[in-house]
């Protein structure tokens, strides 16, 4: 469980988180949902210490991350596992390489049983036998499974997905949502997806949080976020005319 | 940064294996551009000094005396320097400026990585390491094409030109040399590395940072071979 307290967070003065205060829970795909540029992101790199906070606590299992200092801070990173918007994977290794990577760095397998692990981790996200390619022979689709094998490669207890489906046609984010869901669900990670992806939300969100101008402004499952009145929400899930007639027909047949 | 830089790698071997890796990209690769700048500004030393004696009084193996101090004193551990600036220190933080945009050094970072003593480390000690290397082997072939670029136009005889070779040669010429360039060295990754490091934006704040980082450490490279010499030499 990861419990975030009282984060505030400005740059230059601008003020971009203030008093957010939510759990997330294990075992359960956790949602950050928002606008762009309303805090989203910003929120999950404080919570893995990409950014500082200004105050507040962010706790891993009762543990406050915000108190530790680097090398405190590295023991708590290798039970996390981060899926990047862009991949991030390291185009001068292949892939097999990648997902080996965090193995060969802590952990004192031999190399047979590293690529044992590396082929069960692209066996998971249904890429075996692509472990000679570099990331630049991969699709987009293909380097986000890659990015998810290297961030359960360690068997982490937190995955953060930052926007996991951007740039991906319908098809493979569906396929991606479904990953990020059997993988919290069969290794009992928390997990959370930052993301304004509409399909994502239904599809897969266990626990949903809207943030908006740099506060928690919602937070729910993803029925209740359909059929909430609040108007921020209202403006953000339904701001296609399609998502509108959708609300409405189901409004009416509620009468 | 370099507080960061100089703690104990996590892992030996990965250290080791990282070496050898920047050993062979930033030093072996140089030494195609160290041989060929260094063969001919060695005749160009050569024959400017030939063609500029014109007193009788000067003994003919002046030529290759002037060749062997300008050579060991300046050209090969600054002039070098200042090319290896160029070639490595745009390399360096293009390759670390990369890492950073597409968010590699973030992932480093959140798997536990120390970034900064993972990327900067190897890459600084490779080329303390090797650059006295290159410059060793940049001081021979600039006498070689000293003396190529002097018998071949028949300005002095390899008699000649070797006798001022070895004329009043000073080994602590060579010691200062190679401390200039260690220093050199030092500074041309260190530099790269945090234009590298500390770049924001996208591909285009990554050449500028690249430019940047060749214009500051060739300016570091001229101060401190004004500190280096004043405290050596004098």
């Amino acid at each position: 469980m990861i419990e975030v307290k009282n984060i505030n967070k400005s740059f230059a003065g601008n003020q971009v988180l203030t008093d957010i205060n939510t759990s997330f829970e294990k075992g359960k795909v956790n949602l950050i949902i928002g606008q762009s540029g309303h805090g989203k992101s910003v929120l999950a790199k404080c919570m893995v210490g990409l950014h500082e906070v200004d105050t507040g606590e962010v706790l891993y299992d009762g543990r406050d991350f915000t108190k530790m200092d680097r090398v405190q801070r590295s023991e708590i990173r290798q039970e996390i596992g981060m899926l990047f918007q862009g991949s991030a994977l390291f185009d001068s290794m292949t892939v097999e390489e990648n997902i080996m990577f965090p193995l060969s760095m802590f952990t004192k397998m031999t190399k047979g049983e590293m690529l044992n692990r590396a082929n069960f981790c692209l066996e998971r996200v249904n890429l075996s036998g692509k472990n000679k390619l570099f990331p630049d022979e991969c699709s987009g689709g293909m380097q986000k499974r890659i990015g998810i094998a290297r961030a359960i490669a360690m068997n982490p207890k937190y995955l953060f997905c930052d926007e996991p489906n951007s740039g991906l046609d319908p098809k493979t984010s569906i396929l991606i949502d479904g990953l990020i869901k059997d993988i919290t669900k069969e290794y009992q990670m928390t997990t959370i997806v930052i993301t304004h992806d509409m399909n994502s939300v239904i599809e897969i969100g266990d626990n949903i949080i809207f943030v908006y101008q740099g506060k928690k402004w919602w937070q729910g499952d993803r029925k209740s976020i359909i059929t909430t009145d609040n108007p921020e929400i209202m403006g953000f899930v339904f701001a296609s005319e399609f998502m509108k007639e959708i609300r409405s027909s189901m409004r009416e047949k509620r009468g | 940064m370099l507080t960061v830089v100089f703690t104990r790698p996590r892992k030996w071997n990965i250290f080791f294996r990282r070496l050898f890796e920047e050993i062979n990209g930033i030093g072996i690769n140089s030494l195609p551009i160290v041989a060929l700048m260094s063969t001919f500004i060695g005749g160009v030393i050569s024959l400017q000094t030939a063609s500029n004696m014109s007193s009788p009084l000067l003994p003919d193996y002046t030529v290759g005396y002037i060749t062997q101090s300008s050579t060991i004193l300046e050209f090969s551990p600054t002039i070098i320097s200042l090319i290896l600036a160029g070639k490595v220190g745009s390399n360096i933080a293009s390759e670390i400026g990369t890492m950073r945009v597409t968010e590699q050094i973030d992932a480093l970072e959140i798997m536990g990585v120390n970034s900064l003593n993972f990327l900067v480390l190897p890459k600084i000690m490779a080329a303390v390491l090797y650059f006295p290397v290159l410059v060793i082997f940049s001081m021979a072939l600039s006498m070689i094409g000293g003396w190529m670029a002097l018998v071949l136009s028949d300005l002095s005889t390899t008699e000649t030109y070797l006798f001022g070779l070895r004329a009043f040669f000073e080994p602590s010429n060579i010691n200062y040399a190679l401390t200039k360039t260690v220093v050199f060295g030092f500074l041309i990754v260190s530099v790269a590395s945090f234009y590298g490091y500390y770049v924001k934006g996208g591909s285009l704040d990554v050449g500028k940072a690249s430019t940047q980082a060749v214009v500051s450490s060739s300016v570091c490279i001229l101060i401190a071979n004004f500190l280096l010499t004043q405290m050596i030499l004098l």
